[in-house]
């Protein structure tokens, strides 16, 4: 059986607390961060530690005209923002990257229904919204690295596991899985990070990632 | 550092001492200027936690968490060398746990126990 958490796991929590994730990788941590308290929790723990081992580093000689240059940089900023609630489907960090609520997304639709939406790419690593109509099916698929999936409306089964909004599914190399968007009339809404490019299995939706690149 | 600095000051209204330890909070800041800086974009942060009833941050938590990082940093000194180097790398070395592996030439799953060892370690000490 493949490893399926509905939680982030550590690698992946302490990897973002380090800041050494790719952009699309941050994004689904902070979003599901935003959505869980046991993630936020087990982040704040990790981000202690960053604080700890920082403590401990040795002291660094400073130019000679820091303190003017730090002011000089104060006085240019602007006003500090908090990344608020709100009452839409996305948490603050997703919507932030979409420019607005679920209604902003700029669709391109796969086949019957099932849209995407590219949000960020840096290298292998790819952040996408994926738009499942209830009680459909997304094309059968493995992975050739790592693959976060988040949900944030409607519900969807993988394997023998069931995810609702702001559950988390990990899968690697050798999950291979066809999630069904659960068929209780709400359409499925994911966020998902992949590295590596998803590898679909049947042939048809194989010629539709080279043209659509999914 | 500047930047880092700059924007300590500059954040200081949003630093609750009840949430995070100030090496902590250090640590985040500086983190995050450093993704804003080198790859361009804002990193994605979490939201934050609607404000709570309290006005004020109880002075008790903030000494324990203030207590806790120092327990905590001690915790870390301790930690067999192998180890402590990889605690730090992690956090330090801006490299994944896939490529500290590459470039240490240990496998993956050596680095993974290892930060999986230091980690239980930490826990153990801070019960």
């Amino acid at each position: 059986m493949p490893a399926i958490r509905h939680h982030v796991p550590d690698d992946l929590l302490m990897g973002y607390a380090a800041g050494v994730l790719p952009q699309a990788f941050d994004l689904v941590v902070a979003t599901h961060v935003s959505l869980n308290d046991d993630a936020r929790v087990r982040l704040a723990g990790y981000e202690e530690l960053g604080g700890a081992v920082l403590s401990d580093l040795k002291e660094a000689e400073l130019a000679p005209d820091s303190l003017e240059q730090t002011l000089a940089k104060i006085a240019r900023m602007g006003p500090t923002a908090r990344n608020t609630r709100t009452n839409g489907i996305f948490p603050a960090p997703l919507r932030k990257m979409v420019g607005g609520d679920a209604a902003a997304v700029k669709w391109k639709t796969i086949a019957r229904g099932t849209k995407q939406a590219v949000l960020c790419s840096d290298g292998d690593a790819t952040a996408r919204l994926f738009y499942i109509p209830a009680g459909q099916a997304m094309p059968e698929h493995s992975h050739r690295g790592t693959e976060m999936t988040l949900v944030l409306q409607g519900g969807y089964s993988s394997a023998d596991a069931h995810f609702l909004r702001g559950d988390l599914e990990v899968a690697d190399q050798k999950t291979n899985h066809t999630p069904i968007a659960d068929d209780d009339g709400e359409d499925c809404i994911c966020l998902v990070a992949t590295d590596g490019r998803l590898l679909f299995n049947g042939l048809l939706p194989r010629l539709a990632q080279v043209f659509l690149r999914i | 550092m500047q930047d880092v600095m700059a924007t300590l000051w500059h954040k200081a209204n949003l630093y609750d001492p009840a949430r995070a330890s100030v090496a902590t909070w250090i640590f985040t800041i500086a983190r995050n200027r450093k993704i804003d800086l080198l790859r361009r974009y804002a990193r994605p942060e979490p939201e934050d936690l609607p404000w709570g009833p309290e006005d004020a941050p109880d002075q008790a938590d903030a000494i324990a968490l203030q207590q806790e990082t120092s327990k905590l940093a001690e915790a870390v000194r301790k930690l067999p060398k192998k180890q402590r180097e990889l605690i730090e790398r992690a956090y330090f070395g801006d490299l994944t746990h896939s490529e500290i592996a590459a470039e240490t030439g240990l496998p993956l799953g050596t680095i993974k126990s290892r930060i999986r060892l230091a980690l239980e370690r930490l826990r153990h000490a801070m019960n």
